[in-house]
Parts: structure tokens; sequence; C-alpha cells
């Protein structure tokens, strides 16, 4: 792209589009929103198909002093580049799917656009305090979704969301101004290489902890999110489960891991114990959820701890298969809200009882929210289960106890999705109205159709999504494993076979391949 | 240094005076030449900040600066102080004639008395000698009693005047018995004077001194446990009066408590340490506790003064130049966020030009009046220092500020508490927009008004951020100054 500021320019159609959306009518608004979400999305495909794998770790770096005591610096690796193109993909899918909006639509479409400004420019920065008041920042807008666009108890759901995240993060500005202070810089990758006194990281950790545990939501501290999703408008369920929830494993993985390999390692049953107990506990209630959108609320929280147990796993695979499945998860949980949404602007009801049989008269809309169970649950062909699988995979070398626990999930996951889709699309047409919706219309299928098709993508080819952040994930696996806790799986690896395992007509080597665990 | 160059140093005072004089003669001439006198008085104040900038500019400092054999002194930082005052007196000499005239209240005693009162201020951050200090504080408060109670008819009004009066006079009799002490045990009034005398082991006299002094100007800044007449003060106070009191005095008792602590008793920091962290936390929390339950927005105002009072005091417990310059910093940005809040409060008004201050009047302001109620709800996350708006500066560098001089505890308890003032903040925001209009703000409002709200609107928005550099580049050089003996 050469000199070209293309993440500037990310950030500022959104953000100039969002002023203009303040002053002029509803239609118009809907349509300036739409074409800059669309503008943001080709930037981001642009920079996907720029970004040079395998090139220098930090890409489309841009630099200008125009602050005193932090800087204007942007620039992304393959982690960051993966969760941008996910947040520019989600956001045209949001536009469309806020149709049913209609009080004080230019509002809406510029607190959207703020936000989407926002998610980008936390995944972009590279000046610790850039990025703090990118993360910040969101709290207005997303307040201001919540409370004036949402449903019954939005008042109290926008205070919970507000001042729990609010709390969580002031921690960590203190916590940052100590490191800049110990450090003298504020390059976030000159930190992730800086090596902070043991003593020190544990506060460190902690205060970092704080903030993105709230945000993660790690069990106990994740009961914002059941009131904010619930009470939040469909698109804005979309936009804090794909994308906001994502800011709190990026922190982990982007500071908390590399900034304080020791303290995390010292941590790492901490995280560990909340992850199992989220897994089983959330997975739990979810069962007995009466409500959609709590029911998918408690399976993100469910997810969410598996993505904690993979980053903190300290090993290549934990790691890569925890970015997949924020990735999955962005993607399926965002298309479980736009499910519910499409059901909900039909009947204006969330309640699980209200439907029933949907299959017969919304035949394509039960196919769609089948692929998007399936890939809940994590069904192979899907991204769910490339990321799990990996995760665990990961996580066992680290503790085979662990992995139990977490994997129990999955079984439970199973559970409660299909429990939920036997209940709304299978059985009895036994509520009239429900009965006489119609099946999904042209505006559905295209916020439906990009997701389904992306959610397969990653399943069945997932090397499109590895390739770009391999790089990163094992500069950080080197970073971290001078603290790495020892496993108590110890694997030990066979001799690879000569060729691949489909190779036709080669020599027939077997039973090398495996790898064997020793216990 | 000679007597010609002592009075070249207080020109921005000799023209102050002056002019207030004369304006005071124009008045008594002319019962309607309020808006004249207006006029002239604001056009004064700007010529005072011109001819107070170049000190800045320069960053003077050291014995050039001061006047009258150290009595006085006009260095980079008593120009800071001096033109944020002369600035945000400009703002309520503007605001002020629409909400008077109304009343038929508007009299042009009124800017005088504001411009006594300024020049008070610009004495007060400029005085080295306590009996200096003195007399501007006091310069300041008489004319502040009389501008509390400047609308005399109304009840709540003359209670304000006379509370303010009360306890002020109580004030500055606590201050002056510091005072006194201090004299007593270090045998001279200038600041270097008690700086030299104050070294080592503090004599318990002494140190009752540093106490009474200490509480003496907690009370002018309104700070916890001196802080009780604040609310009512402000809720009486004719609104115009109120947004004076929350700005200009605040930064001259500010700057005023800066110069005392660093200079005067600036060898006995660990002695006055522990009461500055003390009040800042107190003022932090109690600020934040106190304004929840409010239902008048002046009284939530006055609330969120003394909580933001707790913010620059952390600063100044720093006791280090990025404090003091931190302090500066801050002092700015709630300047403008106070000027815009109250601002915003003053154009509340019904359709027969009554004026609102209930919580319950904005309901639904962004429906019936979106570009106010979107100012107000920046001023408002602003205060509560939230990014991207420029609040969250002020509260960024005096907590790093406060990491820096190794006072982490201090600053992640500070921080914690802020999210407490958070929340009454958010509620203003929600009453303004999630709920049902209640449709009662009809009035128009004049020019002066929107220039000053959306001037300091632009000034908290994110476009803030482009002035960090010369704002924090200006403010080292004021704290350098306050520093230059040390």
């Amino acid at each position: 792209m050469g000199g070209f500021p293309i993440l500037s320019v990310m950030l500022l159609v959104p953000l100039l589009a969002g002023i203009a959306c303040l002053f002029v009518e509803a239609k118009a608004a809907r349509t300036i929103a739409l074409a800059a979400t669309l503008v943001d999305l080709a930037l981001g495909i642009a920079l996907w198909l720029n970004f040079d794998i395998g090139g220098a770790q930090w890409q489309f770096t841009e630099r200008a002093p125009i602050f005193a005591g932090f800087n204007y610096a942007l620039g992304i690796d393959g982690i960051a580049m993966l969760l941008i193109v996910l947040s520019v993909f989600l956001m045209p899918i949001c536009i469309l799917a806020s149709q049913s909006i209609e009080k004080r639509v230019g509002e809406y479409m510029a607190a959207f656009l703020f936000m989407e400004v926002l998610m980008i420019g936390v995944f972009a920065a590279q000046d610790l305090f850039l990025f703090y008041i990118f993360f910040e920042a969101g709290l207005i807008p997303m307040y201001l979704i919540i409370g004036i666009w949402g449903g019954q108890n939005r008042i109290y759901a926008s205070y919970k969301f507000f001042l729990y995240t609010l709390l969580g993060s002031v921690l960590m500005l203190i916590a940052m101004l100590w490191m800049v202070n110990e450090a003298g810089t504020t390059d976030i990758p000159t930190l992730m290489q800086y090596d902070f006194p043991a003593g020190a990281q544990t506060w460190l950790w902690l205060a970092f902890f704080a903030s993105f545990a709230v945000k993660m939501p790690m069990w106990p501290v994740h009961t914002w999110l059941p009131d904010a999703h619930v009470q939040a408008p469909t698109a804005g369920s979309v936009i804090l489960a794909g994308v906001l929830l994502k800011m709190g494993g990026y922190g982990f993985i982007r500071f908390s891991l590399p900034m304080f390999p020791e303290a995390s390692a010292q941590f790492v049953w901490l995280i560990w114990g909340l992850s199992m107990a989220a897994v089983v506990i959330t997975s739990l209630i979810a069962l007995v959820q009466q409500d959609m959108k709590k029911l998918i609320a408690y399976s993100s929280v469910a997810h969410m701890a598996i993505v904690t147990v993979g980053l903190f796993a300290f090993n290549v695979q934990g790691l890569e298969g925890a970015m997949i499945v924020m990735l999955s998860h962005g993607l399926v949980s965002g298309a479980l809200f736009l499910c519910v949404g499409v059901i909900y602007d039909r009947l204006h009801t969330r309640e699980i009882d209200r439907y029933g049989g949907l299959a017969i008269n919304m035949p394509k809309y039960a196919l769609f929210f089948l692929l998007f169970t399936m890939a809940s649950i994590g069904l192979p062909g899907t991204s769910g289960f490339v990321g799990e699988f990996l995760s665990l995979a990961g996580i066992y070398q680290a503790n085979t106890w662990v992995t139990l626990v977490c994997a129990t999930g999955i079984i439970l996951g199973a559970g409660y999705m299909l429990y939920l889709y036997w209940r709304i699309a299978f059985g009895v047409q036994k509520n009239a109205d429900a009965a006489a919706m119609p099946d999904l219309s042209l505006r559905e299928w295209l916020m439906l159709a990009p997701i389904a098709a992306a959610v397969l993508w990653m399943g069945v080819y997932p090397e499109s999504f590895l390739a770009p952040m391999r790089q990163d994930i094992a500069a950080l696996d080197a970073r971290l494993s001078r603290a790495a806790p020892e496993g108590d799986a110890h694997l030990v690896a066979g001799t690879p076979r000569a060729e691949a395992a489909n190779a036709v007509g080669g020599t027939h080597s077997v039973g090398h391949g495996e790898a064997e665990g020793a216990h | 240094m000679d007597f010609k160059a002592s009075l070249a140093l207080i020109a921005p005072e000799i023209l102050l005076s002056l002019s207030s004089l004369a304006l005071l003669l124009v008045a008594a001439w002319g019962r309607n030449s309020s808006r004249l006198v207006s006029i002239l008085a604001a056009v004064a104040l700007g010529g005072a900040a011109f001819v107070a900038a170049p000190a800045l500019c320069a960053g003077a400092m050291g014995p050039d600066t001061m006047a009258f054999g150290g009595q006085f002194a006009a260095d980079a930082f008593a120009s800071f102080s001096t033109i944020l005052i002369y600035v945000a007196a400009i703002a309520c000499l503007m605001v002020a004639p629409t909400f008077f005239d109304r009343n038929g209240a508007m009299r042009p005693e009124y800017p005088v008395l504001v411009l006594l009162a300024t020049l008070g201020m610009g004495i007060m951050v400029s005085a080295t000698d306590f009996i200096t200090l003195y007399i501007g504080l006091e310069l300041n408060s008489l004319a502040a009693y009389v501008l509390a109670s400047f609308m005399r008819a109304d009840d709540r009004s003359a209670e304000a005047g006379l509370k303010y009066f009360v306890l002020g006079a109580l004030a500055s009799g606590i201050l002056l018995y510091g005072i006194s002490l201090v004299y007593g045990f270090t045998g001279t009034t200038s600041f270097e004077g008690a700086r030299a005398a104050l070294t080592g082991e503090l004599s318990m006299g002494a140190l009752f001194g540093l106490i009474f002094v200490l509480a003496g100007l907690a009370f002018k800044i309104s700070a916890v446990p001196f802080h009780m007449w604040t609310p009512d003060v402000y809720e009486g106070a004719p609104t115009p009066v109120t947004t004076f009191f929350s700005t200009a005095p605040k930064v001259a008792a500010i700057a005023l408590t800066a110069r005392v602590a660093l200079d005067a008793f600036g060898a006995q920091v660990d002695a006055w340490r522990q009461i500055v962290i003390f009040a800042a936390l107190a003022s932090i929390i109690l600020g934040a506790l106190g304004a929840i339950g409010q239902g008048n927005l002046k009284r939530l105002l006055a609330y969120s003064s003394i909580n933001n009072v707790g913010f620059i005091l952390i600063g100044l417990a720093a006791a280090t130049a990025s404090g003091a310059s931190a302090m500066l910093v801050y002092l700015a940005i709630y300047v403008a966020m106070s000027l815009g809040s109250f601002v915003a409060v003053l154009m509340l008004r019904t359709a027969e030009g009554e004026q609102l201050e209930g919580v319950a009047d904005i309901a639904g302001l962004s429906r019936t009046r979106p570009l106010l109620a979107l100012c107000l709800a920046a001023m408002m996350f602003s205060l509560a220092g939230i990014p991207p708006l420029f609040g969250f500066w002020g509260k960024f560098v005096v907590f790093q500020a406060a990491v820096q001089a190794d006072l982490v505890a201090l600053a992640a308890i500070g921080i914690a508490a802020s999210v407490i003032g958070a929340f009454y903040y958010i509620k203003i925001v929600k009453v303004m927009y999630f709920d049902e209009p209640v449709d009662v703000v009809k009035g128009g409002s004049d020019w002066a008004h929107w220039l000053i709200l959306g001037a300091t609107t632009l000034f908290v928005s994110p476009l803030g951020y482009l002035l960090t550099g010369p704002l924090g580049e200006l403010a080292d050089r004021a704290a350098a100054a306050l520093f230059f003996v040390a």
C-alpha cells in the first residue's frame, strides 16, 4: 500500500459518517451508515490482502506526534488484523439488522459508527494510552445504545454495564502509568519486550486482569453481560458479543501474557479455576433459560472461558485455538443473535415457549439457525470445532484435569443449544401467530449468508486464518516459554511420517504418526 | 529593586484597580449603564490578561519577578493562573445580563464587583507574603459576599450571601490565627523567610500554624471537611454568580494553596502531605456520594466541584513540579467544564423565561433540545473523566504525577473512587437521553450563552487533545517558576 495511511482512513470514514448521521433524517442516515461500513469492509479486505504474511511483525504502521504524553501510533500484527477484519465484517450486517429501529435513527447510526471507530482503534493502537482511550471510550456509545434503544429493563442494564466495566478499567490505567514511568516509553511493541521486575508484575497483572476479566467476561464478574445482552437491541448484542468481548481476550494476548509472563504463570490457577467454574456453571445456567438472548449470552461466557484456558495454556496450540475461538465466537454468536432478532422482529418476544415448529413455516431460517447452532456446539466442519479442538489440545499439554472439566462444556453446550433448537424449530406449531410468520426476506438473507459462508470457510480451511497470525503466536510463545508451567501430560511426540497421511502410492509407514500420552 | 520596576510588575493589577474605580463612577452617574459597564469591564479584563501574558510566555521566574521587596511575585505561575481567572471572569460577565435583565436586577455594580473580586484573586495568586495573601483574599471575599446576595429581593440569594459571609469570616479567622502562629514561630511573614525558618524538626507551634493555615485555605477551595457551605451557597446564589464562584475564585484559591504549600511550607512536605491526601480522598468520595441524591442541578454541580477539588489536590500531594503542572492543566480543563455546565443550566428556561434548576426538568432534553443536551452530556462525560473527552486528560496528568511521586496507592484509591462519581454524571445523561420528555425547557437563548457553551464543548471534545502539547508546556513553565526557589 506504500505510504497510504489505511488504518487512519479506516478510522476516519466511520467517524465522519457518524457525525454526518447526527444531522440528517432517518432514511439518509441508514444509507450513509451502510455505505460507510461497506467502505470500511472494503478497506478491511484490502488490509488482509496486503498483509505480508511472514513479513515484518508490525505492518501498516503510522505515527504522528500530535499529542503530549502519548503518541498517535497505529500498526497491526496478524492477530490485530484478523480482529479488525472481524469488526468491519460484522458492522454492515449490524446496520442491516437495524431496520426495525424506528426512533432516533440518526443518533443510533452515529453511535454504531463511533463504536466501529473505537473498535478498530483498540486493535490498531500501538501506544499504551491511545489504546486505553479507545478501550474506555467504547463505554459511551454502548451506554447510549443500551439505554436508548434497549428493552424493558434497559436503564438498569446500562448502568450496570457502564459502572462495572469502568471500575474494571480504571485500575488498569494506574498500572499503565506505573509501567510507563518504569519503562520510559508508551510504545506497545517495546513494552512487550520489556522485562518488568517479578514483584511488580504481580500487581500489574492483577490490575490488567481486573479490566480484562470484566470485559471478557469471566465468571464471577460476568453478570453485566446477560443483562446488557438481553436489553440491547439486536445489532447491539451482535457488536457486544462479536467484537466487544474480544477486547478482553485481545488484552490478555497483547498485554498480560507478553508483558508479565512470570505473573501470568503465577496466576495460571486463578485463570484455570475461574474458567472451569465458568464452563460448568454458566452452561448449566444456560440450560434453564426461558429467554433466547439470555441463553446465548450465558453460552458466550462459557465460550470465553475456553478462550482463557487456551490463552493460559502457554503453548502454540492453546494460543491459536483461543484466537480461532474468538473469531469463531464473534461470527457464530453474532449470527445467533441475528437469528433471534429475525424472529423477534416478527413476534416481539424472546420467550422460547412462544415459538415452536418454525422448521415448518420458515425452513430456510431453520437451516441457517441449525448451522449456527452446530457451529456453536463445535461440530466438525464448522469454525467452532477448529477453535475448541485446538484450545483443548493446548490445555491438555498443560493440565489434563482442566481439559477434562472444560471438555464437559462441549457436551453441555450441545445440550443447551440442541434443546433450544428443538423448542424453537421442531415440534408442533403450538402458537398460531408463530406459525404464520413468513420466511427470511432478502435483507435477512444478506445478513446471514455471509456469516454462514465465513463459518464454513473457517471450519473447512482454517489455514487462511491461522497463517497471518502464526508468526505472532510463535513470537509470543517464545516470550512465554521461560515462564511456562510444567504440564502434567508429558506428551512424547513420535517420529513424523515421511509424507502426508493422504499420499497415494507411497511406502507403507504406519503407526509412527500418533502422539502418545505417557499416562 | 526600585519602586518603578515594582510598579511595572503589577501593571495588570493597576489596570484593574483603575478601571474598577472609573467604572464605579460611571455606575454612580448612570443607572442604565450596566451594559456599557459590563463591556468595559470585560475589555479591562482582556487588557489585563494581555499585559500578564508575556510573563507566562517567557517563563518568568526568580528575583526579577519579585515586587515590593518580595511581597508580590509576577512570575509565570501567577501569570498562568491570572489569565485563567480573567478568562473565566469575562465569560461570567458575558452570561450575566440575560439572567438579571429578566428579573430587573441587572445593575452596573455587578461588573464592578466582579472586577474587584478578580483583582483580589490576582493578588492572591501572586502573593509571596502572608500579608499580601490576606489582603488579596479579603478583597476577593468581600466582593464575593455581595455578589452571592446580589438578588437582594430573593430570600435564597440573601441567605446564601449571609451564610457565605459568616462561614467565610470564620475561615478567615482560622487562616489569620494560623498565619500569626507561623509568624510567631518563624519571625517572618514572607514565604521565603518561612521556608528558610521551617527546616528540620517542626516545632509543635509551627505545626499548628501550618495546620490552621491549610484549614483556612481548605475552606476557600471547599475541600472536605470544610466544604459544607458550598452546596448551599452555590444553590442560593444567582446562577451567573455561581458560575463565577465555581471557576475564577476556585482557580485563585487552589493556586494560592499550591504556592503556600510548595513555597512557604516547601521544606515540610511530609508534614502537610498527609493532610492533603486526606482532604483529597475525602473530597473525592464525599463529593461523589453527596451528589447522588441531589435533585437540584446547581447543588449537584456544587458537589461535583468538591469532587474535582479532590482530584486537583492529588496533584498537590505529589509535591513535585510535574504535580503542580498537572494541577494547572486540570484547573484549565475544570474551568472549561464548569463554565460549560453552568451555562447549560442557565439556558434551561421555560417559555415564560423562568429559570429551571431541577434534574427532573431536563428529562428527555435530547429530543426537545438535542444540541443543548449533546453539549451537557459531553460536559458530564468529561467531568466523569471518560475518554475521549478532555476531562480524562486532567485526571490522567494528575494521576501520572502521583504515580511518578510513588503515591501509587493514593492514585489507585482515588481513581477507584472516581467510579462513584461517574454514577451521578451518567445519571444526568440518563435523564436527558433515556427518559420521556417533559418538554418544559422552551426559552430561547442568547448568542453569548451559545458562544460560551459551544467554545467550552469544543474544548472538552476530543479536539481538546490537540492542545495537550501547548497547554502542558505552559503549565510546565508555570510550575517551574513555582519551584524556582527549591
